[in-house]
């Protein structure tokens, strides 16, 4: 199977106020950088269980990424490994609980099914497990943005006790005694040397490369054959319209934190507060992305609605006066929420369908091998 | 040449308060025993008194020596380095410290407690001189994990240090905003989040970990993990404390040949006791919460310098 890859084009900055050298280190580092995003231009991404080149192309209908690929180039041998890491079990105390376990490929990288996440010993997080998608894209991570660089991220899950409840330099020295992990440490950064760098960005390398872009709207908006319904279309200029405030461009999201006024519950989850420990951040949460929504129930930052048509009538019906409710749900005589018809709900929900992509849900590069 | 004149009165340092006399009065004593000598050289009885004394005198003349600082040290020269080692040890008001002690320690409101980890990170080290001349320790060489568990990372030891007779030390508690924020592949040594100084879900390091058991502690234990370098996108707090240390009486005299060690005493206490005695009953859980501010408020008192060795 052959996929068609898009990419940004780089336009030069005005230099005129800029010395001649520094112009010409510009143009360098943009030759650079084109040559990093555009050298694959003519070859396809691999889809076989063993890729012979991956490479991190940035869709021409997406925002520039945000992640500093200079810092951790990605190789094929660095993502197998990221990959190989990902679907072990190794990373959790008893062996039990890998990445996969809560992030799977067939729901997008999400735990469906699972309001919260299911860790270590059958125990419960507080939070619904977010897709791995789109992550070069994204400036911080989880629920609440607690963790700002991807490469620190997956120290996390790994630490946390209802998780995978591990410590770190124990599963760095768990992976320095196997002679498989030695040997694609090696292959991967040239030396067997396991440090917490070179794991990190391993697991990145991977993660990087779970990129969703190639939905039937995709194929829509780049022009490459795919057609939407005019209901589709309806949905889509619906959505933009009272939804697209926060579920912005094509990524879907803002990564804004926003309260949208769920009803507070015990325990209590302070959100975005844990964080910066601002009262006006109290029950905020990132705004997800939707692609990819119709395969990723339950939703909400603790999984708390069930279905596509129980959001919608969240927005519709069910928002409460929380304290710091985002001003966008403010309507004059009525509670907050935002104003939808059955039809034009229903047309949003067909909309939110051709944003499932499902190859990225069986590119087999990403399964476990 | 010349001679360091604060340093020659550092002689009595730990010698036992009956021994603690100057050079002049134990030549005195010594004058006096043996002029008083002479008239009872003749009789027979006193020779075991002469013994007694000679083997006294012996004795104070060993212990002064060997805690004189007469050797002369060369005068300041910032063209030529030395090294210099700061001792951080770990004590409990009038106690040292000693992990899981069953002999409990007591903070200000009465509350008796054990301790079973105390670590801290010291970076952005800076001394001092009289005169008002700083050396700054290089950016990548500043950072230091202190634990109570790892004796051998309670000395760090300064290198090329350049050859000045300092008074002071400043530092940092905890780690610098820009450390906290860095790229991964840079965060080696005491910096790998792997040393179980960091906040996985918070990216940040935690600057001082205390934790122990304390039955005024409704679970029995108590877990003070305070850290919190500011925020990166939205401002929180920041608990990043830089202090001075001052030595006292004393100067540490750098030099190719004199390698000073500054003795400082951190006292575990502190934690609690401070302008808010922090109660372990109340709060016997603080981590990233407001009230870690009292917390980082108390223990940036607690460093001190006991004294100086400059050999």
């Amino acid at each position: 199977m052959k996929t068609k890859l898009q990419y940004s084009s780089l336009t030069l900055m005005p230099a005129q106020c800029v010395r001649a050298s520094a112009v010409v280190l510009r143009v360098c580092t943009l030759i650079l950088c084109s040559v990093l995003l555009v050298s694959c231009s003519d070859s396809v991404q691999n889809t076989l269980d063993t890729p012979t080149d991956v490479r991190l192309a940035v869709p021409s209908n997406f925002p520039p990424i945000r992640y500093n690929l200079a810092a951790n180039q990605i190789s094929t041998d660095g993502f197998i490994l990221g990959r190989t890491l990902f679907y072990d079990g190794t990373l959790s105390r008893d062996g039990t609980v890998s990445c996969g376990s809560c992030h799977q490929q067939s729901s997008a990288f999400t735990h469906h099914g699972h309001d919260l996440s299911h860790g270590i010993d059958d125990k419960l997080g507080n939070r619904n497990s977010p897709p791995v998608m789109n992550l070069a894209w994204q400036p911080h991570f989880f629920w609440d943005g607690g963790v700002h660089d991807l490469d620190l991220f997956s120290i996390a899950p790994i630490e946390n006790p209802v998780e995978m409840d591990e410590k770190l330099d124990n599963v760095l020295a768990k992976l320095r005694s196997s002679p498989k992990y030695r040997s694609l440490f090696a292959k991967a950064f040239g030396s067997e040397d396991i440090s917490t760098s070179r794991f990190l960005k391993a697991l990145s390398q991977f993660m990087l490369m779970c990129v969703s872009s190639q939905s039937r709207y995709d194929s829509f908006v780049r022009h490459e054959g795919a057609v939407l319904s005019e209901r589709e279309r309806l949905g889509r200029t619906l959505f933009s319209q009272k939804c697209g405030a926060c579920h912005s461009t094509d990524l879907f999201t803002d990564f804004s934190f926003r309260n949208n006024g769920l009803e507070q519950r015990t325990p209590f989850d302070s959100g975005r507060a844990r964080i910066t420990l601002q009262h006006e951040d109290i029950g905020k949460f990132k705004v997800p992305s939707v692609r990819n929504i119709a395969l990723t129930a339950p939703y909400m930052h603790d999984g708390r609605i069930r279905t596509l048509e129980g959001v919608l009538n969240h927005y519709r019906f069910g928002m409460k006066v929380t304290p710091n409710i985002d001003s966008f749900f403010i309507r004059q005589g009525k509670n907050p929420g935002i104003d939808m018809t059955d039809n034009e709900a229903q047309l949003i929900i067909e909309f939110l369908h051709t944003l499932t992509d499902t190859d990225f849900t069986t590119r087999r590069i990403l399964s476990e091998q | 040449m010349r001679h360091v004149g604060l340093l020659q009165h550092k002689y009595i340092i730990r010698i036992p308060s009956y021994l603690r006399i100057t050079r002049t009065v134990a030549t005195r004593i010594g004058a006096s025993y043996f002029t008083t000598l002479h008239s009872h050289l003749i009789t027979m009885k006193h020779q075991l008194n002469i013994l007694k004394l000679i083997i006294l005198i012996a004795i104070i003349s060993a212990v002064i020596t060997g805690c004189s600082k007469e050797t002369p040290v060369s005068a300041p020269d910032p063209t030529t380095t030395g090294s210099i080692v700061l001792e951080f040890d770990n004590i409990a008001g009038d106690r040292q410290l000693e992990l899981n002690s069953t002999v409990p320690y007591q903070n200000a409101l009465g509350e008796k407690f054990s301790v079973t980890t105390f670590s801290y990170y010291i970076s952005n080290i800076k001394l001092q001189t009289a005169t008002g001349e700083t050396y700054t320790v290089p950016q990548d060489s500043s950072y230091f994990l202190i634990k109570e568990s790892d004796a051998a990372s309670q000395k760090i030891t300064l290198r090329n240090v350049p050859s000045l007779d300092y008074t002071s030390v400043s530092f940092t508690i905890g780690v610098d905003s820009i450390r906290n924020t860095m790229d991964i592949a840079k965060r080696t040594g005491v910096l790998d989040p792997a040393n179980g100084m960091y906040w996985s879900w918070n990216s940040g390091y935690i600057f001082v970990k205390a934790e122990g058991s304390s039955a005024s502690s409704s679970n029995g234990s108590f877990r003070y993990h305070i850290g919190g370098f500011g925020g990166i996108t939205s401002q929180t707090i920041n608990n990043i404390k830089s202090i001075i240390v001052p030595f006292g009486n004393s100067a540490a005299t750098v030099r190719p040949t004199v390698k000073p060690e500054v003795h400082l005493l951190v006292d575990v206490l502190k934690i609690f006791n401070g302008t808010a005695n922090v109660s372990i009953t109340s709060n016997p859980t603080v981590m990233f919460t407001p009230y870690s501010t009292t917390i980082a408020n108390n223990y940036r008192g607690m460093f001190s310098v006991d004294h100086v060795h400059n050999d």
